[in-house]
């Protein structure tokens, strides 16, 4: 057997049994891609998701709902930083990886590119888009590759807050005056369909999934995660009296979940493109957070050079 | 891995925190950092915003030297036939009890 068939039936191995895959073990150079690929796509989700909640942090309508908006984009940063910091163990470069976002070679959750036009979208995201989130993520605390499955563990910890505080503020605006309600059942009409859109394509027509599924990288289908989602948050909406967007959503009692509508993939696709509301936004606002950062980065290393030197020659002339 | 480093890009440092005191520090993750104050800030920022730290270590990353995990074998193996130096190996009657 040569070298490099003995390393490949040592990582299949370590794959069928459970056994996680380390930074520095052999791997195939596609399961390394594909990773590279799906937790620096993950990392830049966090880092975009972040700005359609900060447009409303300074307009938060109490200081209870402004620290917990405070608290939960400071930890989408922490989220994103986890997640670079997993890319940096298979050999990304940080700044590479940053550029790849900026230069739209590198994706991010399409969901970010819908604007957040009210109040009530805040609770709504919080709500739906991470619960989608956590529900993906729940899934991938066992994916086979040590660092992002131990990144996923603390993230999903943090991240139920997140959707606690959202369903909070839902419930809150649905029990309201009746234009608090309209403002929260709008905000669900909205975000229903494309938060179903963030599991991704049917299984059947994903690239990716089979091979991801295979190297253990993910642990279900991406059609199973959307139904066990909308199985859990139709009894939600029901409980705070908002109306679901699909009129052919209906419980199935013989399969024991619910049916649901087609879902518009010219939209996704169309948006995925680049002709979403706000992609151009988007990339412009993490642009610009590079470029107008880019002095105080440099100020910290002179800085830092500066205090290097002095050391040095306090230590000659000792 | 290799590639040059630009030259406005932060080292890496790795990030080690000590829970609570009677802990070891442990592995958390890693964080870019122009020397290693910002470092320490930076972890604080980033690996401890729920209270899971008394104490952070940071290292640069290019200064941790790991075996190579080829070797594992060879460096591990040894100790995996030496079923004598675990207590279970001795024969000792029950009633004798154990200190």
């Amino acid at each position: 057997m040569s070298k490099e068939k003995a390393f490949e039936q040592e990582f299949e191995n370590k794959i069928e049994n459970e056994i996680k895959i380390e930074p520095r073990d052999w791997m195939p150079e596609k399961y390394r891609e594909n990773l590279i690929r799906q937790i620096s796509q993950h990392a830049h989700s966090e880092v975009v998701g972040m700005l359609p909640e900060a447009n409303w942090i300074t307009r938060a309508p109490s200081l209870r709902r402004k620290v917990a908006l405070l608290a939960k984009v400071q930890d989408e940063a922490g989220h994103g930083l986890y997640l670079y910091s997993a890319t940096e163990t298979l050999g990304a470069r940080r700044e590479d990886t940053v550029d790849d976002l900026h230069e739209g070679r590198a994706k991010y959750s399409n969901i970010f590119n819908y604007p957040s036009v009210t109040w009530a979208d805040i609770g709504v995201i919080g709500w739906l888009v991470d619960g989608a989130a956590i529900q993906n993520q729940v899934m991938l605390t066992r994916t086979s590759y040590g660092p992002y499955s131990r990144a996923m563990v603390r993230i999903c910890k943090e991240e139920s807050f997140h959707q606690r505080q959202g369903y909070e503020i839902v419930l809150h605006m649905a029990k309201g005056t009746p234009e608090q309600k309209e403002m929260a059942q709008d905000a669900l009409n909205r975000w229903w369909w494309p938060s179903l859109m963030m599991f991704g394509p049917s299984d059947k027509d994903s690239k990716h999934s089979q091979q991801s599924l295979a190297w253990k990288i993910k642990r279900q289908g991406n059609d199973e995660l959307r139904q066990e989602f909308i199985d859990k948050t139709v009894p939600q909406a029901k409980y705070a009296g908002l109306t679901i967007p699909d009129p052919d959503l209906k419980w199935n009692e013989e399969k024991g979940v619910h049916d649901f509508g087609e879902i518009d993939w010219s939209e996704f696709m169309n948006v995925i493109k680049g002709n979403g509301p706000m992609n151009r936004s988007r990339i412009k606002a993490r642009k610009a957070a590079k470029e107008n950062g880019a002095w105080v980065r440099e100020a910290a290393t002179a800085y830092h050079e500066k205090k290097m030197k002095r050391a040095q020659q306090k230590q000659s002339a000792a | 891995m290799s590639k040059p480093k630009s030259k406005n890009e932060w080292p890496l440092w790795e990030v080690f925190i000590r829970s609570k005191a009677g802990l070891s520090h442990k592995h958390v993750g890693s964080v870019h950092a122009a020397d290693h104050e910002m470092a320490i800030e930076n972890a604080r920022d980033v690996y401890t915003r729920r209270s899971e730290g008394i104490s952070i270590w940071v290292v640069e990353s290019n200064q941790v030297h790991a075996n190579n995990p080829a070797e594992k074998d060879s460096l591990f193996e040894p100790a995996d036939d030496k079923i004598y130096r675990h207590p279970t190996f001795y024969e000792i009657p029950d009633e004798v009890g154990h200190i």
